[in-house]
């Protein structure tokens, strides 16, 4: 079983790895790049709201924060354009996680439910900011150095830094689930009483853990403003991202490791998709908001876990008429 | 600040706040009742307003008059989407994934008002829309003092309902412990398909007096569903008073600090306060206590 999904998780990887060297068509690389930084936020918001059940439905905060560094440095340190932008998100990152501490200090105050009524409120505060400041660019947005790359190479760069940032958020969150402070995080999400009786220090770990969580978020966010070149308030800070990323997580199995990349994977994909198929934005909504529904009503528990069950009952239904036939020829040697 | 200024927002924190508080009483006794949070209510607002100005329209019928067409309509897309979806919704990740279709209910409804009404802003009009008269030394349109009637009269009908009729026994029951409500024989259920009915109907009254002072389209939903969440937040979630204190002081405070610095700053106020109170008091004024809420 080990070795088949080690096995699993090597031929995924050569795949998203080899997808730019099969499939040149830049339209299709593009759908590639934001499918992989969709998994990217996916995966590390799943580190902190899969394992601790706190849904949080404020990550754009992290994605604008990320999206910002990228753009207010490169252009005000008038950075050549170029890879040497790349180094940037780190620093993103860096800044979303440093944004995200004292948000999560105030709201993880509360428990569950009213946790993510406020990330919410919390999230239209930067959004409002962000469109009333200046420095933003306001409704007219901002425009980063412009990369000159070939148009049938741009998105190759892009791709594979993207790749790497998945790989970074999955193995992070592999790691974190199997220390003891991802114990931590789970124990919370049992029983939050019982862990904060047993000696857990409850809130450390849930901010840290939220604190953490925001890091491959902001560098995506980082990234993606490099890739698009033009970034605007109410497209860096969107709600649908908040509740998409959520969904894809939700879709593939909340708290897998697996789960939200898979998530992430189809829903992006299907997504980029129907935006290339159809221009009508009203019918987008529409048909996105049915998929949404369906998703939800049928498949509450993921694709992950709905599979895993079943196979599991399988194996345990062949277990079973294996020892009855057993049985039955026991019966009738004797 | 001058005087008349300070007139202005008391009179219109208490004017325009009571529709507000209509508005959120619908989203807190939902959650209180059923741990659900209805992301969809912003949407439900505009709907109600869409409604409203299309049957006004179309068939000339004042948009008051209307709303003996449109709040039974909500009732009943409120009656579906509980039937529908949030009756399905079960174990620990319930109050969540109630925020996830909810969501997606608001987005089919607004890809659907994009198409029918486009995303071109529209406003209701009528003689008390477009005629003011003084009230303590501040013009007010008519709609603002008939859409405070209205809302008065139906948080009162409400309240009736609530605190004077068995069924209203029922709700509060449910609201301070379902399953004790449960366990003395209520069911549960059934109050919990009426009050997700009741709590979008009431933003049918609330939408048309919001499209009738505000213009408006789908998207408009997002700023009132972050407002109506702030809101029922401050007042305590489940909270029918608090909602109540809380519209009407959150109003106040906005169009204090849209004088005193800039329009642009108080949405901001909303937000701010939040984060105050919640730093000093989590379970919001007049909430319960959370303890051990799984």
């Amino acid at each position: 079983m080990r070795h088949w999904s080690r096995a699993a998780w090597a031929l995924g990887l050569v795949a998203l790895a080899l997808f730019p060297v099969v499939v040149t068509n830049p339209a299709y690389t593009t759908i590639g790049v934001f499918t992989l930084i969709y998994m990217a936020c996916a995966t590390s918001w799943n580190m902190f709201s899969g394992y601790t059940g706190y849904i949080a439905l404020g990550s754009a905060v992290s994605y604008g924060v990320g999206a910002y560094t990228m753009a207010l440095v490169s252009i005000h340190a008038n950075m050549a354009p170029g890879a040497s932008m790349f180094w940037l998100a780190p620093l993103g990152g860096l800044l979303a996680t440093l944004v995200a501490l004292p948000i999560g200090a105030i709201a993880l105050r509360v428990r569950r439910h009213t946790f993510v009524v406020i990330t919410i409120a919390i999230f239209f505060v930067f959004q409002l900011t962000a469109i009333n400041v200046g420095f933003t660019g306001s409704t007219s947005g901002l425009i980063l150095p412009f990369i000159s790359w070939n148009e049938s190479y741009y998105n190759v760069p892009f791709y594979y830094v993207a790749l790497g940032l998945v790989i970074f958020a999955t193995v992070l969150s592999a790691i974190v689930r199997r220390s003891r402070f991802g114990l931590q995080m789970l124990a919370i999400r049992d029983d939050e009483d019982r862990a904060l009786g047993l000696g857990v220090h409850t809130t450390a770990v849930k901010l840290t853990g939220f604190a953490l969580a925001q890091f491959t978020i902001g560098m995506a966010g980082a990234l993606y403003a490099m890739f698009v070149g033009q970034i605007f308030p109410q497209f860096v800070f969107d709600p649908l991202f908040d509740v998409s990323i959520a969904l894809m997580a939700f879709l593939g199995g909340l708290g897998t490791l697996f789960g939200p990349l898979l998530g992430a994977l189809i829903l992006e994909s299907f997504q980029q998709w129907l935006t290339l198929s159809f221009s009508n934005s009203s019918l987008y909504l529409i048909l996105f908001g049915a998929l949404f529904l369906l998703v939800i009503l049928f498949m509450p528990q993921g694709i992950v876990v709905f599979v895993r069950d079943r196979v599991t009952r399988r194996s345990a239904r062949e277990k079973a008429a294996v020892a009855a036939a057993e049985t039955t020829l026991a019966g009738s040697g004797a | 600040m001058s005087g008349s200024a300070l007139t202005y927002a008391i009179v219109d924190g208490v004017l325009t706040g009571s529709v507000y508080a209509l508005m959120a009483t619908g989203l807190t006794l939902i959650f209180g009742v059923m741990d659900i949070i209805n992301i969809a209510q912003g949407i439900f607002v505009v709907l109600g307003a869409y409604l409203s100005y299309a049957i006004q329209l179309h068939w000339g019928i004042d948009p008051f008059v209307g709303l003996f067409i449109t709040i039974p309509t909500l009732f009943v897309v409120g009656i579906v989407v509980e039937r529908g979806f949030m009756a399905r919704l079960k174990g620990p990740e319930k109050t969540a994934m109630s925020i996830l279709v909810t969501y997606a209910v608001s987005l089919l409804i607004e890809g659907s008002l994009n198409m029918i009404f486009s995303v071109n802003d529209v406003q209701i009009s009528a003689w008390y829309v477009n005629q003011s008269f003084k009230l303590f030394g501040v013009y007010f349109a008519y709609i603002y003092v008939f859409g405070f009637i209205l809302a008065v009269v139906l948080l009162t009908a409400l309240w009736v309902l609530l605190y004077r009729t068995r069924f209203g026994a029922s709700v509060r029951a449910s609201l301070a412990d379902q399953t004790a409500a449960a366990l003395i024989g209520i069911n549960v259920k059934r109050v919990a398909t009426i009050c997700f009915g009741i709590g979008t109907a009431v933003t049918a009254a609330g939408g048309m007096v919001f499209g009738a002072t505000n213009a408006f389209n789908a998207s408009s939903s997002y700023d009132l569903i972050s407002r109506l969440l702030t809101i029922i937040v401050l007042g305590g979630m489940g909270s029918l008073g608090g909602a109540l204190v809380a519209s009407i002081g959150m109003v106040m405070l906005e169009d204090v600090v849209g004088v005193v610095w800039s329009p642009i700053w108080s949405t901001m106020t909303f937000f701010i306060v939040l984060v105050i109170v919640l730093s000093l008091r989590p379970q919001g004024l007049f909430g319960k206590q959370l303890a051990r809420t799984a």
